[in-house]
């Protein structure tokens, strides 16, 4: 099961992004043996469409998971369409290994 | 800049994409163009039987709203029967209401699209409520 978790950065001792298409960076956890892969977001500074990018990605790497503390209307339409969970946690104070540790 | 449109919240679309009268030795003379939304109003107050404020606070919008669109949904069907127009459902301003649920224990809230296991994702109790 791969899980991704909106990041502010690119290692495990950074802050979880509240934000989803406008995410710094990408944790792409499989759920099942705890590996990590950190992917740059791209589009965090494109001028539109970002949550649809973003979305798209998800999609392309079989993601069935997202946590982020907020996605805007075109993600959840497109996520919801490919049947992909949402997770909604208020932790902009917590990091990402944190976030991983709730999990479990 | 008039004020932007609340997205009104809809469970389900209509089951039909449009309603012709039947017998008329000429073909209908026009249609109405229903709403999505109209389809709704019409739904929950007259089908569900709910009364105008629990109705609203379903679709997400206000009391007053509510009646506005239920009015103009009630009118639209009268002119087709009357004026032997086909009524033709089309979509509105709307959103569709996929369940939200949040979870007791850690406040988390979150999707399930997979409705046959009802767990949190992050603790995995199954103190849930829908949203």
């Amino acid at each position: 099961m791969k899980t991704v978790i909106t990041s502010s950065g690119d290692n495990l001792n950074s802050s979880f992004d509240l934000r989803f298409g406008r995410a710094a960076w990408f944790c792409f956890l499989n759920e099942e043996t705890g590996e990590t892969r950190f992917e740059v977001n791209e589009y965090a500074e494109s001028q539109g469409g970002a949550g649809t990018k973003a979305s798209e990605k998800m999609i392309e790497n079989g993601v069935t998971k997202v946590i982020s503390g907020d996605f805007g209307p075109k993600a959840k339409e497109l996520l919801e369409k490919f049947n992909i969970q949402m997770v909604v946690l208020q932790a902009e104070e917590n990091t990402i290994s944190e976030v991983i540790a709730k999990l479990k | 800049m008039p004020r932007r449109k609340r997205l009104r919240k809809v469970v389900a679309p209509p089951g039909f994409k449009s309603f012709k009268p039947m017998g008329l030795n000429n073909k209908p003379t026009g249609e109405v163009d229903l709403l999505y939304e109209e389809y709704e109003a019409i739904k929950l107050a007259d089908y569900d039987l709910l009364n105008h404020l629990e109705a609203s606070k379903l679709m997400g919008i206000s009391r007053a709203t509510f009646a506005r669109i239920y009015e103009s949904a009630r009118r639209k069907i009268a002119k087709a029967l009357v004026e032997r127009k086909e009524i033709k459902a089309v979509y509105g301003d709307v959103y569709f209401d996929r369940d939200w649920f949040i979870c007791q224990s850690c406040m988390a809230k979150f999707t399930l699209p997979n409705r046959e296991i009802l767990l949190c994702p992050i603790c995995k109790s199954e103190n849930i409520n829908s949203l």
